[in-house]
């Protein structure tokens, strides 16, 4: 029988493989942008899970928030990306250190 | 067989969780940007799959056809629009790799004894509910009914992000020719037309 603790360790996992995929992948955005939407995938699958074992609809309707704002970070975000590439043509967040931050 | 046969929801919960995990893992470890992004295709769908047996279809569905099917493709267009070196952005993986994995094991083990396992397994999911009764339906009473209000900001922050991605790679190339209708309804008659006074001229004398 499938128990909460599955899906929770699976969100757990996740969400610990896309910092994984922060921390070696300095320097593409895209790969960056990927583990930030495998973040949120996490967190959408405990939202999911406590839904199902506690009985509460509320947790599916915040999942759906979720996969709005998901969509439209990752939109913006890309065409950031695009016009940030036809800028500079690179997109190699090393190289990007105008603001001298 | 009996076994299996009992245990068939479990089995496909690890099934598809494993390829979920595997397919995350392969995300950010392959050296190709576009093998990256089926990797999160993948991911998402077993995803998806998960979520259905957890009662979830509409978000199940909803998240392959939204994912999978729109933003996944958006991605794809963008990594091959852009031309990216990749042994460049390779530089520094090997170097950062123990830190990541540190950092991620660690993270790992805290999350699970935070979550307490053993606790969270002895909750058993309650009773099927009866037939006849829709996912869908439910979410949909709870969404247009409590949630009414955040569904309408989510459709704003939806338009705000649709004019923003528009309006940032919008370019303006000097050399195309366009109709600007403001001008051409602001036109006067003197704009196009040059009245010019001049004296009247007598017919030349042709019968001499």
């Amino acid at each position: 029988m499938i128990t909460l603790a599955h899906y929770l360790v699976l969100g757990a996992a996740l969400f610990c493989i896309s910092v994984a995929g922060i921390f070696i992948n300095r320097k593409n955005v895209l790969i960056l942008l990927m583990a930030i939407e495998l973040m949120l995938l996490a967190v959408n699958v405990n939202f999911i899970g406590f839904s199902r074992f506690l009985d509460a609809i509320d947790g599916q309707v915040f999942v759906f928030f979720i996969l709005t704002v998901a969509a439209a970070e990752s939109a913006i975000g890309l065409a950031i990306l695009v016009v940030l590439f036809r800028n500079r043509s690179t997109i190699n967040v090393a190289e990007l250190d105008d603001m001298k931050g | 067989m009996d076994l299996i046969v009992e245990n068939l929801e479990l089995i496909a919960f690890y099934v598809f969780g494993g390829l979920c995990l595997a397919s995350a893992l392969a995300v950010i470890s392959v050296r190709n940007s576009v093998h990256a992004a089926l990797f999160l295709v993948l991911t998402f769908f077993s995803t998806a799959c998960t979520w259905i047996l957890a009662r979830a279809e509409f978000l199940g569905i909803a998240l392959v056809l939204v994912y999978v099917g729109a933003v996944m493709v958006l991605f794809l267009f963008v990594v091959m629009m852009l031309d990216i070196r990749t042994e460049r952005m390779r530089e520094g993986f090997i170097r950062h790799l123990p830190v990541g994995v540190l950092v991620a094991v660690l993270m790992l083990v805290q999350m699970l004894v935070l979550i307490g396992v053993r606790r969270m397994a002895a909750i058993v999911p309650p009773p099927e509910s009866v037939a006849g009764h829709s996912n869908t339906e439910a979410v949909g009473m709870r969404l247009f009914t409590d949630y009414v209000f955040g569904f309408e900001i989510a459709a704003v922050i939806l338009t705000v992000a649709i004019i923003a991605a528009i309006a940032l790679t919008l370019r303006r190339r000097p050399g195309t020719r366009h109709q600007d209708v403001g001008e051409q309804v602001r036109v006067r008659p003197g704009d196009r037309l040059r009245m010019v006074k001049m004296p009247a001229e007598r017919r030349p004398e042709v019968d001499q």
